[in-house]
């Protein structure tokens, strides 16, 4: 019972202290922690207190490196900006060093990983250890130069599916309201019908009829994002297109290109790029979801959601190898998630509501 | 009568539509696919195919016929309950579809009936305490959860159960007879407990959306304003006008639900339509990925269209047409 006790009195102190100090988030989060661990101890389960224990350290690593990021930011970047990054909340900063990070990893993949992407180093499913930083895979490669190698795989078509569906997306959404009538009727019914589809359902009807290879992925899922972009981009440009300045410009006899690139998208720019940030975090849990289920990115190339896929069934023997793929699909989702928030959040504070 | 006679009207359009749209969807799953490069009997048949042998297997198949009859003779099999039969057994696609699709709506229906009672209770707290701390909490944890692929919030709670808390875990059976038993749902405690986590998240944040969009409108601080206890400024003056977004919310995430069953199946091997949709796409057994594919998008359809009926049913303005 003391064991719980001291630990737990401990834990609400450091709460209300974060409340006070770090952030309400964090003393929320170490709050709850505590209401775990109290509760925990009262069912008498020895393992679940290290288990928070373990989580509370992790939301307070998380919020020193989002801290010491802030600092460092509006220490390098010159003053107007360095204005904005002072007051960037916590999540957001640490949503933007993990990004950065592993944007570094994805760059100097083959300097920073110790071992080829295919290359058989051990035994199977080999414990942690100096020379295996995260043990071993299902067929003896190592899982941290892997999940080195994954980065740059999932992390590249994601942003190219994302990049290539904002671009058909917008395009077409564009010409639907740019032209009007019966382009925009068809155009928009077409959308409708596919929005009818489940985006799952309609990838994997599709991949299964398709040759698998990287770039029919990419077309593919970008086709299937493109319908929200579509709705998205419609949605604004209709709002836009009625205002009086375009009307000027139309009257002064400017082609569609300049009524675009001139008139309608400096205006549209803020939502489309946060929605450009939930979309890529979204292709990174659908590729994922994709590969998890065969259909994504082939083997032996190294990829987030197929090294869950092939490590699986080592849980049933408790080799965690499929959780670190896992958590860190979540971490980046996350992160790109947290600095989507804080610039909607911006946004809407500059304007006096979400326009 | 004829109060209702609009509101008859506007549901009988929805309905059509809904119908039209699923049999738009099976037109284009199932002509759509044919205009894609890539032979079917080629990719069946995969390395070993010889110009002979696809040309048999295409007979054997009847893909010699044109795509168009072959898609009417199939249409008219499906609409008699008939989805023809799977190119990788010879067995007839009904056989399976009907008893998988009683397992998934088990599994499903049970995490809905958790998961909405429970959203729709996190959401209101949520409002009731906007910008104060629970509403940080509940933000920052959905966030989160939003965040996390559904396959690893499945292994998270495997391996958080079998090796934390020392609960065996094993995979789901569902045994023949009914299915609604006490047994059955201790089962499948672990993968309802998955979809709850991965549909809550998202119902939670849109129910608060939703509730926040009425919330900020003048009538309400009206009624704030006079006076009205807040309970009742809610349940009042409130509720009647969020019938119709949070139906739409709810149906939204139940549609949600009907995917991430897939891959919820697909982690705990749970015999039920997600795991026979996956298997027939893996062997590229296109009748069966068909007949899948329609079944879901029908569903997803069909909840869509019960939204709207609902907010139509739930908005009073169609009750006195101008």
């Amino acid at each position: 019972m003391l064991q719980t006790i001291v630990p737990s009195t401990v834990l609400v102190l450091t709460a209300l202290f974060s409340y006070q100090r770090a952030g309400k988030v964090y003393g929320l989060l170490a709050g709850s922690l505590a209401a775990l661990l109290i509760a925990s101890g009262l069912f008498g389960n020895p393992a679940v207190p290290s288990v928070a224990a373990a989580m509370l350290l992790f939301v307070f690593c998380a919020a020193g490196i989002g801290l010491v990021f802030r600092l460092l930011l509006a220490r390098v970047l010159p003053a107007k900006q360095a204005r904005i990054a002072r007051r960037v909340p916590l999540t957001a900063s640490f949503g933007l060093c993990v990004i950065l990070f592993v944007l570094v990893l994805c760059i100097f993949a083959g300097y920073i990983a110790p071992y080829g992407e295919a290359e058989i180093v051990g035994d199977i499913w080999e414990p942690a250890s100096r020379t295996h930083l995260l043990g071993t895979d299902n067929l003896g490669r190592d899982m941290f130069s892997r999940l080195v190698y994954g980065a740059r795989t999932t992390v590249l078509v994601a942003i190219t599916a994302s990049v290539l569906s904002f671009m058909v997306g917008m395009f077409l959404s564009f010409l639907a309201v740019v032209i009007g009538g019966w382009c925009d009727q068809i155009l928009s019914r077409l959308n409708d019908l596919m929005l009818a589809i489940p985006t799952l359902v309609f990838a994997l009807v599709v991949l299964a009829a398709l040759p698998q290879n990287i770039a029919v992925l990419i077309i593919v899922m970008a086709i299937i994002d493109q319908t929200r972009v579509f709705r998205l981009g419609r949605a604004v440009a209709t709002d836009v297109i009625v205002m009086d300045f375009v009307e000027a410009a139309r009257l002064r006899g400017e082609k569609w290109a300049w009524i675009v690139f001139r008139e309608i998208l400096p205006n549209v720019l803020t939502p489309l790029i946060a929605e450009f940030g939930l979309r890529f975090a979204y292709a990174i849990l659908f590729l994922s979801s994709l590969s998890f289920l065969g259909l994504g990115i082939q083997p032996p190339q190294a990829d987030w959601g197929s090294m869950v896929k092939d490590n699986k069934d080592g849980l049933i023997f408790l080799v965690p190898a499929a959780l670190y793929p896992g958590a860190v699909i979540a971490l980046l989702a996350v992160s790109v998630n947290m600095v989507v928030d804080w610039m909607l959040n911006r946004t809407a504070s500059l304007k006096g509501g979400r326009g | 009568m004829t109060k209702y006679q609009p509101i008859m009207r506007l549901v009988a359009l929805r309905i059509t539509a809904g119908l039209l749209l699923i049999l738009a969807i099976s037109a284009f799953l199932f002509l759509g696919l044919e205009l894609l490069p890539g032979d079917f009997a080629q990719n069946f048949l995969g390395q070993t195919a010889t110009p002979e042998s696809v040309a048999a297997i295409r007979q054997e198949l009847g893909l010699d016929v044109p795509a168009v009859s072959r898609y009417l003779g199939w249409l008219q099999g499906v609409a008699t309950g008939d989805f023809g039969e799977s190119w990788a057994n010879r067995k007839d696609v009904n056989e399976q579809l009907f008893s998988r699709f009683a397992n998934t709506f088990f599994l499903a229906s049970t995490a809905a009936l958790v998961a909405v009672p429970l959203a729709l209770f996190l959401g209101v707290v949520s409002v009731h305490f906007h910008n104060k701390f629970p509403d940080h909490a509940i933000n920052i944890v959905s966030l989160a959860a939003i965040s996390m692929p559904d396959f690893f919030v499945g292994y998270l709670l495997i391996f958080f159960f079998a090796l934390v808390l020392g609960v065996g875990y094993g995979p789901p059976i569902v045994p023949e007879g009914p299915l609604w038993t006490l047994q059955n749902l201790e089962l499948i405690a672990l993968p309802v407990m998955t979809l709850v986590i991965v549909v809550l998240a998202h119902m939670m944040r849109m129910t608060k959306a939703a509730l926040l969009n009425v919330m900020e409108s003048p009538y309400i601080e009206t009624a704030e304003l006079k006076g009205v206890r807040p309970l009742r400024v809610i349940w009042k003056h409130a509720a009647p006008n969020t019938i119709a977004p949070i139906a739409n919310v709810v149906a939204l995430n139940m549609a949600y639900l009907v995917v991430g069953v897939v891959v919820i199946e697909v982690v705990f091997a749970y015999p039920g339509m997600g795991q026979y949709f996956i298997d027939a796409v893996t062997i590229r057994d296109m009748p069966v990925v068909q007949a899948c594919g329609i079944v879901f998008s029908a569903v997803y359809v069909i909840l869509n269209m019960l939204a709207d009926i609902i907010s139509i049913i739930a908005n009073p303005r169609l009750m006195h047409p101008k």
